[in-house]
């Protein structure tokens, strides 16, 4: 049996003036082969104008067991939003 | 290409928590999408690695009775054109390999189940591509499954699956119009290349109704898997909706289904039709397929001969590390 190589998570950029997004992963024995595996992988149809490769293993994830205290303190602030105040219909261009 | 559930499925362990159970019951009764780190049960884990990578199995195996037909193909657009595709194959199984990973269950294992023959895969593939018009019947018949199958589980409830499937069945298109377009041009060439399609069709239309699985009767996972949202729709409603998209296609080019049954039913608003020889599909299960030996060798053959440039890459890859710190 053989070895897996590393894992790398796969970024694409569909167009200039957007974000890489991420699309999947890939194996790869070094960053140069990880380029390459995902181009052929992922962008067989002019998916994409860039590529970005990043070790799996450097990925820092927050823990869904923590979404609570992650997330929820966002929740109830909902004056973070325009819509929370009540401006006369019209008054203009605010 | 398409998976089915070939396996019994372990019933939930009564141990787990029955809290964060209920928790994630209602959450995928709710249409939500489960992540890899969120909580889920073990038998749910395991139904999930075991239909990912018996589909990813698939997509790769997949590969090997078109290939046999690269170098045979009739001009160089042929040619192209199947090249792409076994590529996307590749594709497929690639995507799917990942997103069975992110269960916490390794590549090599993986692989290491389909060359021991431990791991299954699609049935269809295990019977043999013995003219070009084989391969227009695959893309029309065995891709046209696929899609069938694979559309629903865009909508599957394991988050990295359902988005595999969403790339899976942008790219799956082509392959069954590109051998649809085979078909069409056999069928309206010479009588002996009008034969040959409705002789491909006569071998692939039984096979490829045996790709949506057991009858509904025989397919005890369908309805913890529907529970889940592994599943979408049943074996025999993928069945009866190829039946009545297939049945037209074929008229059109003036091919028959080789099923003097056929017939269009008013009342149920679709087409009713014989019986698939089930004893066949279970023998191919069990690895009773005409050439399922030739293939798993084929398989093998290609993981081995490949192994000394995985070496290199391994080699060139430990010196360039070495490089760096030495610099």
């Amino acid at each position: 049996m053989s070895k897996d190589w590393p894992l790398w998570e796969v970024f694409v950029r569909s167009k200039g003036g957007l974000s890489h997004r991420h699309v999947g992963s890939v194996h790869a024995p070094d960053a140069e082969i990880a380029l390459r595996h995902a181009r052929d992988t992922y962008t067989r149809r002019m998916e994409g104008v860039s590529l970005w490769v990043v070790p799996s293993a450097s990925i820092i994830a927050s823990d869904p067991s923590d979404d609570g205290a992650m997330f929820e303190p966002a929740e109830d602030k909902i004056y973070r939003h325009p819509t929370f105040y009540n401006i006369p219909d019209d008054v203009k261009h605010i | 290409m398409y998976t089915t559930e070939l396996q019994k499925s372990a019933a939930v362990a009564s141990t787990e928590d029955a809290d964060k159970l209920a928790a994630f019951e209602a959450r995928v009764a709710a249409d939500e999408f489960i992540e890899p780190k969120d909580w889920m049960p073990e038998a749910y884990r395991r139904t999930l690695v075991r239909q990912i990578s018996q589909h990813a199995h698939s997509e790769i195996v997949g590969m090997l009775p078109e290939g046999n037909w690269i170098t045979r193909a009739p001009s160089l657009r042929r040619k192209a054109i199947l090249l792409a595709k076994v590529q996307d194959e590749a594709g497929h199984g690639l995507y799917l390999y990942s997103a069975a990973e992110t269960l916490g269950t390794a590549r090599e294992e993986m692989i290491e189940a389909l060359h021991s023959g431990k791991a299954k895969y699609s049935t269809i593939f295990n019977y043999p591509t013995l003219t070009w018009a084989d391969i227009g019947a695959i893309g029309w018949l065995v891709d046209g499954a696929a899609i069938m199958n694979q559309v629903p589980l865009q909508r599957t409830s394991y988050g990295p699956y359902a988005r595999a499937m969403v790339r899976v069945c942008k790219e799956e298109s082509f392959h069954q119009r590109q051998g649809y377009e085979i078909m069409m041009h056999l069928a309206a060439g010479t009588d002996a290349q009008k034969r040959m399609a409705q002789d491909a069709l006569n071998r692939w239309w039984w096979p490829s109704l045996m790709m949506f699985g057991p009858p509904d009767e025989n397919s005890p996972n369908t309805a913890q898997s529907m529970r889940w949202r592994i599943k979408r729709e049943t074996n025999d409603e993928l069945r009866q909706k190829f039946v009545d998209i297939t049945v037209p296609q074929a008229d059109a080019i003036g091919l028959t289904v080789p099923d003097p049954a056929v017939q269009w039913n008013e009342e149920k608003g679709g087409y009713d039709f014989g019986q698939v020889d089930w004893s066949e599909f279970y023998a191919v299960v069990k690895g009773e397929g005409p050439v399922a030996k030739e293939r798993m060798a084929a398989r093998r053959k290609a993981w081995e001969d490949g192994a000394w440039i995985r070496e290199a890459a391994d080699a060139y890859a430990a010196k360039q590390v070495e490089k760096r710190k030495a610099a």
